[in-house]
């Protein structure tokens, strides 16, 4: 067998791995893996613009396409980089495998020039990582990083590669299996368990599906909308699980938490049934843990044994795949008598709406809105940075498919929606992507407009501009007498910092700006017409604030409902 | 708050170490000693690991340990038939004839081996239980303790 380098066995590894699409930036470190790639025709490199937007747009990729996503940067500050996208992959439980350069095995440890110890900066932030110190451990260490990225619960594995195993040679043997004696996912649920699950409903007065991510992760979607039609029982939906279950389906609450919709929270409050599956009880969502779903039996089925009990006592846990417990639970289920409970539910939807003030102001909410009707017949992939730009996208925009919806979960970060879109756009080149932003986050990775640009990837970018951090600002509104510390970033005037209409412009890309109610529907028609990348800068209501609202540690009852 | 015994088996590769210790450090909980060797098979490592924890936070500890790629098994021996064995070394000052007739004694007495003497001080091993291990502790307090190292407990099922 004829021997090839590191650099081509890493690139020959990918392949095997269906890997179509990298993200990534060159460095020292990588040079042979950057020319290896280069010679392969059948793996497209993405070139960004810096390393946090690689590693988001993998994210992005894997989240829009359930396949694993892909980045690569050199060693030291390029490795540095991936850490945030890094962390939030493994946050939200997203499937991804980092490659990274690495100084030569011989100055390891020397503080050498663009030296990081980027297996121990990573270790609490992957699922798993490795470096690779010999060769012939190159390929069976990539089969067992994708493994490990795509299988369980998914998660960032990141492997390091010394710049001189990337140029060392030895013969190509891609292993077909991968046998890790302490790495054995259990799929399969406990059937006696899940049967008395299947009990529970039938004996439950006032039952709520809780769903998160899990569900989506696990392809679960149709086995969920058929438990919930089978059993009538009302669905409620973490922020990663939206898109699970149709937001428009009769029996959708909506998002649960924060800020949830106050009858999904009321829902959960009163129910004597928690049946949460692909979730993990994150404090956003419980609020204080002691008063959360006080009368409730809470049934809780997760992949994750570590999830269970964690935050919130469980009475009934399944371990196992979301989808093959659901698959199993629907031959056993029957329908619970619950119509009083529809009554009451009916009740809370009918006095507590989502709502917002309708005028004449242009208001993020009508923006949304108007973006969801005039997008509902296109395959549409919505992807949000942090903060109120994402709650109000959560809220009133409407999903109805599992992986239409992209935003960072658990770990919160800005400046991840663009790249992600970016990502995204890669994998679904046939889908409209769409970025809801405001104008602090989309700053974060505004560098990114060159790799859209330039990729001819025509993803649109909506910005809320209110010229604040407006959830920070809605915190000191709210709970630090107005106190705008650091958070004003516009001076109010007519001037714009940054003018993004002739940012885009100066990227290539159109730009539009809209400052009335009344533009908005003939500006989000005009992007969706133009080819390209498209940046809308609304200028938003300025003081508009996140409704319902559950302060930070208190109670779910307890939420705030603002003006309106 | 009480100590419970982990024992956890785990690949013997570097790293590994700093996976669990990172683990306890970022999740907030309390080793009370953590002893690694090699087993029987040189690719696994066993880690014996005392923790302080009340049974809620020890569920974590056992699901969060079993979680990381490279455990292959958490035993928890807390309340099990076990062996558990500790190795102390402790220097004691012996300066006076005296003193160092009486530091022989309580050896002797108890069982412990005296493994170095110098012209100042006594060095003795014991080896036992955490109870014969405080205990001879607690009787050489009196004479001065200058150094002391232990191995951290260390244990197996028993097979009764």
């Amino acid at each position: 067998m004829t021997k090839i380098s590191g650099a081509e066995i890493i690139v020959k590894s990918l392949i095997e791995e269906n890997v179509k699409h990298a993200f990534g930036y060159p460095g020292g470190a990588v040079i042979p893996l950057m020319d290896a790639i280069y010679a392969e025709k059948k793996l497209n490199f993405i070139l960004t613009r810096h390393e946090q937007g690689a590693a988001h747009a993998a994210d992005g990729y894997a989240r829009a396409t359930g396949e694993v996503g892909v980045c690569i940067a050199t060693s030291g500050p390029g490795a540095t980089n991936l850490v945030t996208g890094i962390a939030t992959a493994n946050m939200d439980s997203i499937p991804m495998v980092a490659i990274t350069g690495q100084v030569k095995s011989v100055l390891i440890g020397n503080d050498a020039f663009q030296e990081a110890d980027i297996v121990g900066i990573t270790r609490p932030i992957t699922k798993h990582n490795y470096l690779v110190k010999n060769i012939s451990t190159l390929a069976s260490t990539l089969k067992e990083a994708f493994h490990v990225a795509r299988t369980g619960r998914p998660g960032p594995v990141l492997v390091d590669v010394p710049v001189d195993v990337q140029l060392a040679k030895d013969e190509f043997k891609y292993p077909k299996d991968v046998n890790m004696r302490g790495y054995k996912p259990t799929y399969v649920g406990h059937s006696k368990q899940i049967e008395k699950i299947a009990q529970a409903i039938e004996n439950s007065k006032r039952p709520v599906l809780y769903i998160g991510g899990g569900v989506i992760l696990s392809g679960a979607s149709k086995e969920l909308a058929k438990l919930a039609r089978m059993t009538d029982i009302p669905v409620t939906m973490t922020m990663m699980g939206l898109g699970a279950f149709p937001g428009d389906d009769p029996l959708s609450l909506g998002m649960l938490g924060m800020h949830g919709t106050a009858y999904a929270n009321h829902a959960i409050q009163e129910s004597d049934l928690l049946i949460a599956v692909g979730a993990r009880f994150d404090d956003r969502v419980t609020g204080r843990v002691d008063t959360f779903a006080p009368d409730a039996k809470v049934v809780h089925i997760d992949i994750d044994p570590s999830s269970v009990s964690k935050n919130v006592r469980v009475d009934l846990p399944v371990i196992g795949d979301a989808r093959l417990v659901l698959k199993e639970l629907l031959t056993f289920v029957k329908k619970p008598d619950i119509a009083e409970w529809h009554k009451k539910i009916k009740k809370w939807k009918n006095e507590l709406p989502l709502k917002y003030k309708d005028d004449d102001v242009l208001r993020p909410q009508f923006i949304i809105e108007t973006l969801e009707r005039l997008t509902r017949d296109k395959n549409v992939i919505i992807t949000t940075e942090v903060g109120q730009n994402q709650m109000w996208s959560a809220q009133y925009f409407c999903f109805r498919e599992p992986r239409t919806w992209l935003s960072s979960g658990g770990l919160g970060t800005m400046g991840f929606g663009f790249p992600a879109a970016i990502g995204a756009q890669v994998g679904k080149p046939e889908c409209l992507v769409i970025d809801i932003a405001g104008d602090g986050s989309i700053q974060m990775n505004i560098q990114e407009m060159a790799t859209a640009v330039l990729n001819k990837l025509p993803v649109k970018i909506v910005i809320l501009n209110n010229g604040y951090l407006g959830m920070v600002r809605q915190w000191q509104e709210l709970f630090y007498d107005r106190r705008y510390a650091f958070t004003t970033l516009s001076d109010g005037g007519d001037s714009y910092c940054p003018d993004f209409v002739k940012l885009a412009e100066s990227y290539g890309a159109a730009g539009i700006r809209v400052k009335r109610k009344d533009e908005v529907e003939s500006a989000i028609k005009k992007a969706i017409g133009i080819d390209g990348p498209v940046m809308i800068d609304f200028i938003i209501q300025r003081e508009e604030n996140v409704f319902p609202m559950v302060p930070a540690g208190e109670s779910i009852s307890n939420m705030l409902h603002g003006l309106a | 708050m009480a100590n419970f015994i982990l024992s956890v088996l785990v690949e013997n590769k570097f790293g590994v170490l700093a996976r669990v210790s990172g683990l306890f450090s970022a999740r907030g909980f309390n080793i009370t000693s953590l002893a690694v060797g090699e087993t029987e098979d040189p690719e696994i490592s066993r880690m014996t690991i005392v923790v302080d924890a009340d049974e809620r936070i020890l569920e974590q500890v056992k699901k969060q340990l079993h979680k990381l790629i490279d455990t292959i098994k958490v035993l928890d021996l807390t309340g099990k038939e076990t062996v558990e064995r500790e190795l102390l070394l402790v220097k004691v000052n012996a300066d006076k004839t005296s003193v160092r007739e009486k530091i022989i004694k309580v050896a002797d007495t108890t069982g412990a081996k005296i493994v170095d003497i110098g012209k100042k001080t006594i060095t003795i091993e014991e080896a036992g239980d955490e109870h014969r291990i405080k205990a001879l502790i607690e009787l050489l307090k009196p004479y001065g303790i200058i150094e002391m190292a232990r191995t951290g407990k260390v244990a197996l099922s028993s097979d009764k």
